[in-house]
């Protein structure tokens, strides 16, 4: 655990368990609303948003092409709506029809459009690049006291950490309501609550941990964060705020194991290559909700 | 009549509604609905299957955002007055899977005075726990919501409504589904309410107990089809043409007759 470590692993890291407990933390309340799939919703929404970004500012910049992510998300959760209440149809067939579409958009946008000479891919909007965050800046642990090394962090570091933070913030004030609102709506109402406000401020914020999350970690984490964590924690206790916690330990146990045994596992098994560890943390996520379906404490419950 | 004469006034009265209508869709489900509460007294909706009962209750509380209407709460318009009601919904419209013990749905009732990030005090638990014993229900403040029988969980309902210690108490069939023991336990709670000059409305659905249980009927088939005590409301007429029809002659007189 040198020099090599802080220079190689210590942002990926970070970066992957920020953008992991920021993704299950409104995980927690989508799942209680059976409103999971919106996280894989906006997760494959934002792809179009980043082509038609790329498209209008002719640069692969981190600002536009989060504002473009976030404006099609945005776009996805106002067509969600309408389509649900036009349409009169269930809100998962809404959100299927919503986010195929955009996604498959995307898509073709991306072909038609000249991005060969950049870094702008469908593998990439999936696995994201989580191994090149690499801090080349430092020398050794001491850099992280150092103005000079900490200049050269990769931005989505502090990009995610804010995120997080915010996302954290938000559980935390609006704790009360959004248990109130999750459980019961209508009593909710009638407390006085602006129980619409409160479900679109978590759609919006999980828009927002969702579209940090997908510029660094691509969506594969994004899908599997929303659902994975939170799913696994609900096995574990008959309490949301022991919920919480639990899927805060599942999403950042989820980071570090995916990372490290993607980094090393293939070795291990006489493989030369690394796998990807966006993938690799998905599949460990994937893996500990199995284990728990089979043997966590409540699982009927 | 002439004690009429107070409880048609919409100033005096916990619960005025004038000119209701709600609609999901094309199809009113309540239309042009009057209905004036009595203060301090018990008053059951009662209606066949579809009739707009919990619907009535839900505009009235703007849960549903009526097409038409204006509802006043004791003489004032509903949002100045909110903190005076208790509603108890439907115990089948929440999920009772949900991660929470029993005394935090309880807790959940002092949302008011708890506010975002207000401490949950001591007196706060102890009041959480007075409802709970009120209802019979002290034994299971930690149990998980989802363990308990269809009457317990009505009954942590009820004990959630009492924390908010309103003045007027509303209730979506709150003996549906529910044990013996459950019905008698809610009925005295609801009793003792009004003894404290708390006013109750609850939609009921069985006619053999309405009798029994409450002062006031309010009739409603998509139309109200009558409003008054007892005695001069809930007559076989009256439920016959609420019912159109659906029941037999002799269920009927049998019902509404005096025990």
């Amino acid at each position: 655990m040198g020099a090599e470590f802080v220079i190689l692993s210590l942002a990926p890291l970070l970066i992957g368990i920020f953008a992991a407990v920021a993704c299950a933390l409104p995980g927690n309340f989508l799942l209680l609303r059976r409103q999971s799939l919106i996280g894989d919703a906006i997760s494959h929404v934002v792809l179009p948003g980043i082509v038609v970004a790329f498209l209008l500012t002719g640069q692969i910049a981190a600002w536009p092409m989060m504002l473009g992510a976030a404006g099609a998300a945005l776009v996805a959760v106002v067509l969600i709506e309408s389509i649900r209440r036009l349409g009169r149809v269930d809100v998962g067939a809404a959100m299927g029809v919503v986010f195929t579409s955009m996604f498959a958009a995307g898509v073709l946008l991306l072909e038609q459009s000249d991005t060969s000479s950049v870094h702008l891919d469908v593998e990439h909007a999936l696995y994201g690049n989580l191994e090149s965050l690499i801090w080349l800046d430092a020398t050794g642990w001491s850099s992280l006291l150092d103005p000079v090394a900490l200049q050269g962090l990769p931005p989505e570091l502090p990009r995610m950490a804010l995120t997080l933070l915010a996302v954290a913030c938000f559980t935390w004030i609006f704790w009360r309501p959004l248990k109130l609102t999750t459980f019961d709506e209508g009593f909710a109402r009638t407390l006085g609550i602006p129980v619409q406000l409160i479900s679109l401020g978590l759609v919006v914020t999980a828009a927002i941990a969702a579209v940090a999350a997908f510029d660094a970690v691509g969506s594969i984490i994004v899908i599997a964060m929303f659902i994975c964590p939170p799913a696994t924690a609900r096995m574990m206790t008959n309490r949301l705020s022991a919920q919480i916690w639990w899927s805060v330990a599942f999403a950042a146990l989820s980071a570090i194991l995916g990372y490290v045994l993607a980094g090393y596992g293939p070795l291990w098994f006489g493989a030369t290559d690394a796998v990807s560890a966006a993938g690799m943390i998905a599949t460990v996520s994937g893996l500990m909700l199995a284990v728990v379906a089979t043997i966590g404490p409540h699982r009927t419950a | 009549m002439t004690a009429a004469l107070p409880h048609t006034d919409p100033a005096q009265s916990p619960l005025a509604i004038r000119g209701l209508t709600v609609s999901y869709g094309e199809q009113p489900v309540v239309f042009s609905v009057d209905m004036t509460v009595q203060d301090g007294a018990m008053t059951a909706i009662i209606g066949p299957n579809g009739a707009g009962k919990s619907t009535l209750l839900k505009a009235a509380l703007n849960i549903v955002k009526p097409l038409s209407g204006h509802v006043t709460v004791y003489g004032r318009p509903l949002a100045e007055q909110a903190h005076r009601i208790a509603y108890v919904p439907q115990r089948a419209s929440v999920d009772w899977d949900f991660p929470t013990e029993v005394l935090d749905v309880v807790l959940m009732g002092l949302y008011r005075d708890l506010g975002l990030l207000g401490r949950v005090r001591a007196r706060h638990i102890t009041h959480a726990k007075e409802c709970l014993a009120r209802v019979g229900m002290e034994d299971f403040a930690s149990r998980q919501i989802g363990q308990l029988s269809g009457g317990q969980q009505q009954r942590v309902f009820l004990a959630r409504a009492l924390a908010q210690k309103a003045d007027l108490y509303l209730l979506d069939e709150p003996f549906a589904g529910v044990d013996a023991a459950t019905e008698r336990a809610i009925i005295d709670v609801l009793k003792s309410l009004r003894a404290e000059g708390k006013t109750v409305v609850a939609v009921h659905h069985d006619l053999s107990t309405v009798r029994a249980y409450f002062d006031n009927v309010f009739l409603i088939n998509r139309r109200k089809m009558g409003e008054g005590p007892i005695a001069a409301s809930f007559t076989p007429e009256t439920v016959q043409a609420t019912y159109g029809g659906r029941l037999a002659d002799g269920q009927i007189t049998q019902l509404t007759q005096e025990a």
